[in-house]
C-alpha cells in the first residue's frame, strides 16, 4: 500500500517496477570514445531559441571554442567538440524529428582530446549573477527530455523562495547507468558543482536522492561529506519514475508541487547529477559542454558500456564502435521509458542524450500485441504517479473529446512517463493518445 | 562500413509489462476450477453436464455473435469461459439443461454481444443470463436437491434431462427415495427466512448444504479469491467491501432480534454471497475503475444484498444487488475521480 511504502522508505505513491537491466553496464567504467570523422552540432539541442552561428564554412575551430552564441536568455551557446574545420552549416536530421540547422565539423585526423581552449577563474569570488552567466556561457542544459537551459532554472521567479537544492541521482530509467558511474567516478566534480549551484541559488542545504539499487554511490558520496556538511545524501526507493522532479521532491521532502506549477513553488530546485558534475568540472576552467557520458546498452549491443561521447557524434559511429547484433531492431536515444526511437542513423548525440538503447526484435514484439478494449482493470490508475485516470482519458481520446480530457481529467498534468501504457494488459497506446491530444489542444489554443 | 539495421520507429514507452487480458482471464478460470470441481463432487454428473452446457453454449454463442457482427473471434480471450462457468455455478444442480442453454445464450447475447463485447458490457454477463431465467423459469430455478447423494455419480437428477421446452418433473418423489436424512428441499437461506432454522456455519463453510451448484463451499471460493488477489488479478477491496457491507448491515438487526434475523456469520457464508463477492462483483469490466469508487460500489452491493434478503420477497438478493451495482458503477466512477497529484484544495474533485 502506498502509505506503508511512504513510512518504510523514501518514496512516492504509485509508479512501476520495470526490469532494470542495469547489470549490463553498471560495473563498466567510463571510457573515452574516439572522434568520429565528422561531427554534427545542431544549433537547437535545447528548449528555447536556437543558437546563432559564430563561424562560417571553411573556418578552423579549436576543441572547446565557442561556435555559436546564445540567442537571448532562454538559449545557450555551442562549443566545438573537436579541432577541425567547419564544412558547412545546413539542415540535418535530428532525433526530435524535424531537420534542424547544424554546424558540420570535419575533424582533423589525430586531433587531441585535450581541451586547449580554457579560461581558468576563481569561482569562489564570483557572485550569483556571475555564476548564472557562466553557466549559460558553458552551454549547460538539463537532462530532462526537454533539455531546458540550466541557467534559467537557477533564476526562479522572485515570488518563490527556494530553500533546498535537490540533486537528482535516481536514474530511474531501466538500462541507463551513466549517472551511476559518474557519481562513483566524478564525485569531486559533482560536489563542487553542488556547492556552486547552492551559492547561485542562495540555499542553505542540498539533498542528493539516489535510488537504493545504487547504494555504492550513496556510500561513496557519504564518505566524502564532512560531518556538518549542508549536503546530505539519501537512498530512495527504486521505482519508476522516481527521478521525475515532482516525485523525487515528494520522496525526499514530503512536499507536493501543486498541479501546474514548477518545483520552485514549494521552495525547491532540482538539478541532475550529470549537470552538476559538468558545472563543477567546467566552470572553474571557463570551458563549455562538448562531451557527455552516454550509456550504450541493450540486448542488441555487442559491447555495452558507458562512453564519454563528444557532442555531435553521429549515432552510426557510436553504433559501429559498440557493435550490434543481427537481431537488433529498435534504436532508442535516452531511456526506454521516455526516450525517442530514431529513424536515421545520421542523427547526432546531443547534450541531453543520456543513453542509446538497442532493443531486439523480441522486446519489440511484446508491444506488437493486438490492442484490445479497455477492461477497466484499473492497473493504469494504480501506476500513474500523477494520480490521473488514464483509463477514462483513453476512452475520451478514442472519442476525440480532447477538451474534456484537459478540462475535467487533468490531461496537462500528464508528463508522459509511460507507466500507464507499460501496465495496460489491453496494450492500449495510452501515452501516444495523450501526446496527440495535447498537441491538438495546443494547436487549437494557438 | 555500413551498419545494416532494420530500424523500427515507435513511440515511448519502449518497454511493456507482459501481463495480458488473456492471462488475467485465464487465471480467473484457474481460480474457478476448484469451485467447479467441488460442485461436481457434491452434486455429481448433473452439475458436470450443467457446467459443460453453459460453457460450451456461451463459447459457441460468442463465436456466432462475432461472426454476425463481422468482428474477429474473441473466444480466445477466455473471458467467455468465465461467464459460462459462473453461470453454471449459480444455477440449481438439477436445472434442466435446455434452460441452462437458454440462460447462456441470453448471457452472451444480451449481457455481452449487444454492448459490443468484452470491455463494453455494463453488467456481468453471467448474472444477466441468471436473472433472465429467474424470471422465465421461476419454479425450476428454485428447485433444490440435496448434496452428497449416493447415486450422484451414476444417475442424473431427473430434472436435468428434461426435454427442450418442457417443464421439469416434480422432484419430490425422487428426493424422497434418494435422501439420506431429512431434507426439506430448502436452502439454508429459505430455512432461516421462513422457519428460523439456522444451518451451522461450519456446514456452510465446507459446503455440506443445499444450494446452487457452486455456491456451497465458502472455503474453496475464498481460496480462489486469495489466489487472484495475490496475483493482483482481482481487486481485493471488492470482496472485502461486499462482505463488510453485508456483515455491518445485518449486525444491528440480529442484535435487535436474534430469532427473526440471522447472525452476520450466517449472512456471509450462506447463499451466493461469497461466490458473488469474490467472482462476480469483482468483474473488472463492470466495476468502477476509481479506488474510492470501488469501496462505494462494493459496500453498496453488500448492504443491498442484506436488505433484499431480509425485507424482499426473495430469499437471495446478491444477484440483483450486483446487477444494480454494475448499473450504477459508471456513475460512481464519475463522482469519485482520483485527486490529481498536487491538486489544490481538499476533498474530491469531479
Ligand atoms: S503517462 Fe501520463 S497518464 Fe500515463 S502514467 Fe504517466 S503521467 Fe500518468
Ligand atoms: S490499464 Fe488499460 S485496460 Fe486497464 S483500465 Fe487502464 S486503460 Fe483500461
Amino acid at each position: 500500500m502506498g502509505i506503508l511504502n511512504l513510512l518504510r522508505r523514501n518514496s512516492f505513491e504509485h509508479g512501476i517496477h520495470p526490469q532494470q537491466h542495469k547489470e549490463l553496464t553498471c560495473r563498466l567504467s567510463i571510457r573515452r570514445l574516439p572522434f568520429a570523422p565528422v561531427l554534427i552540432v545542431p544549433l537547437s539541442q535545447h528548449a528555447g531559441a536556437p543558437a546563432v552561428p559564430l563561424v562560417r564554412p571553411g573556418q578552423e575551430v579549436v576543441r572547446g571554442e565557442p561556435v555559436a552564441s546564445a540567442n537571448g536568455f532562454v538559449s545557450v551557446p555551442m562549443h566545438a567538440p573537436a579541432t577541425g574545420v567547419v564544412e558547412s552549416i545546413q539542415l540535418m536530421p535530428s532525433a526530435r524529428g524535424p531537420k534542424t540547422e547544424s554546424i558540420i565539423i570535419h575533424v582533423y585526423e589525430g586531433s587531441s582530446q585535450e581541451v586547449l581552449y580554457s579560461a581558468p577563474r576563481d569561482v569562489g569570488s564570483m557572485t550569483a549573477e556571475d555564476i548564472i552567466q557562466a553557466v549559460q556561457d558553458a552551454g549547460m542544459v538539463g537532462l530532462g527530455g526537454a533539455a531546458f537551459p540550466t541557467h534559467v532554472k537557477m533564476k526562479p521567479p522572485p515570488e518563490h523562495k527556494v530553500d533546498t537544492l535537490v540533486v537528482n541521482g535516481c536514474e530511474c530509467e531501466p538500462y541507463l547507468t551513466c549517472d551511476h558511474r559518474l557519481m562513483l567516478e566524478q564525485t569531486d566534480d559533482l560536489l563542487a558543482g553542488i556547492h556552486i549551484v547552492m551559492r547561485a541559488l542562495g540555499v542553505e542545504r542540498a539533498m542528493i536522492g539516489i535510488e537504493d539499487n545504487k547504494l555504492d554511490a550513496v556510500e561513496v558520496i557519504a564518505r566524502r561529506l564532512p560531518a556538518n556538511s549542508p549536503i546530505s545524501v539519501h537512498a530512495v526507493q527504486t521505482k519508476y519514475p522516481q527521478g521525475a522532479e515532482k516525485m523525487l521532491i515528494e520522496s525526499l521532502l514530503g512536499r507536493r508541487v501543486p498541479s501546474g506549477s514548477f518545483p520552485s513553488a514549494v521552495g525547491v530546485s532540482v538539478f541532475n547529477v550529470s549537470t552538476l558534475a559538468q558545472i563543477g568540472a567546467l566552470l572553474p576552467m571557463g570551458q563549455g559542454v562538448i562531451e557527455r557520458v552516454v550509456t550504450v546498452t541493450g540486448p542488441g549491443i555487442r559491447h555495452p558500456g558507458n562512453y564519454l561521447v563528444p557532442v555531435g557524434t553521429p549515432v552510426r559511429f557510436l553504433l559501429e564502435f559498440a557493435g550490434s547484433t543481427p537481431q537488433a531492431h529498435e534504436l532508442i536515444l535516452g531511456g526506454p521509458m521516455m526516450g525517442m526511437s530514431v529513424a536515421s542513423l545520421d542523427v547526432p548525440v546531443t547534450k541531453a542524450v543520456s543513453g542509446m538503447v538497442l532493443l531486439e526484435a523480441s522486446d519489440a514484439d511484446l508491444r506488437e500485441r493486438k490492442v484490445q478494449p479497455c477492461i477497466r482493470c484499473a492497473y493504469c490508475l494504480e501506476a500513474c504517479p500523477m494520480h490521473l485516470n488514464p483509463s477514462t482519458l483513453g476512452l475520451l481520446a478514442a472519442k476525440g473529446d480532447y477538451e474534456t480530457m484537459a478540462d475535467q481529467f487533468h490531461l496537462n498534468d500528464c508528463f508522459e512517463c509511460g507507466c500507464c501504457s507499460y501496465v495496460c494488459p489491453s496494450s492500449i497506446p495510452l501515452v501516444q493518445y495523450f501526446r496527440i491530444a495535447k498537441a491538438i489542444n495546443r494547436e487549437k489554443a494557438a | 562500413m555500413e551498419t545494416k539495421l532494420k530500424i523500427e520507429l515507435r513511440t515511448s514507452p519502449h518497454l511493456k509489462q507482459t501481463m495480458t487480458v488473456e492471462q488475467i482471464m485465464r487465471n480467473v478460470v484457474y481460480a474457478l476450477l476448484p469451485v467447479c470441481a467441488f460442485a461436481v463432487y457434491a452434486f455429481g454428473i448433473s452439475v458436470l453436464a450443467l457446467l459443460t452446457v453453459t460453457t460450451l453454449t456461451c463459447a459457441l454463442g460468442e463465436s456466432l455473435f462475432c461472426r454476425l457482427s463481422g468482428k474477429p473471434n474473441t473466444t480466445n480471450d477466455w473471458s467467455i469461459v468465465i461467464t459460462g462457468l459462473l453461470l453454471g455455478l449459480t444455477l440449481p444442480p438439477g436445472f434442466p439443461l435446455w434452460m441452462a442453454a437458454v440462460a447462456a445464450v441470453v448471457a452472451v447475447g444480451l449481457g455481452k454481444a449487444l454492448f459490443g463485447g468484452l470491455g463494453y458490457n455494463v453488467m456481468n454477463p453471467a448474472l444477466v443470463g441468471r436473472a433472465f431465467v429467474q424470471a422465465a423459469f421461476p419454479v425450476a430455478i428454485t428447485t433444490w436437491t440435496p448434496a452428497f447423494l449416493d447415486k450422484r455419480f451414476t444417475e442424473f437428477i431427473p430434472s436435468t434431462l428434461t426435454a427442450p421446452f418442457m417443464q421439469p418433473p416434480a422432484l419430490g418423489d425422487w428426493i424422497e427415495q434418494a435422501r439420506v436424512d431429512a431434507f426439506s428441499g430448502a436452502t439454508p437461506l429459505a430455512l432461516q427466512k421462513f422457519e428460523q432454522i439456522i444451518t451451522p456455519a461450519s456446514d456452510l463453510f465446507t459446503g455440506m448444504t443445499a444450494g446452487s451448484a457452486g455456491e456451497t463451499s465458502a472455503l474453496i471460493i475464498i481460496a480462489g479469491g486469495l489466489y487472484l488477489a495475490a496475483r493482483r488479478m482481482m481487486d481485493w477491496r471488492i470482496p472485502v467491501g461486499v462482505l463488510l457491507g453485508a456483515a455491518l448491515t445485518s449486525l444491528p438487526f440480529w442484535l435487535m432480534d436474534s430469532v427473526q434475523y440471522p447472525d452476520p456469520l450466517f449472512v456471509l457464508f450462506s447463499g451466493g454471497l461469497m461466490l458473488g463477492a469474490v467472482f462476480m462483483a469483482s468483474d473488472m469490466v463492470a466495476s468502477p475503475v476509481t479506488p474510492r469508487g470501488v469501496w462505494i460500489y462494493s459496500l453498496f452491493i453488500g448492504v443491498l444484498t442484506v436488505i433484499i434478503r431480509l425485507f424482499g420477497g426473495l430469499t437471495e438478493g446478491v444477484m440483483y444487488a450486483i446487477l444494480l451495482g454494475n448499473a450504477i458503477s459508471p456513475l460512481i466512477a464519475t463522482v469519485t475521480q482520483p485527486r490529481v497529484f498536487g491538486a489544490a484544495g481538499k476533498g474530491p474533485r469531479t
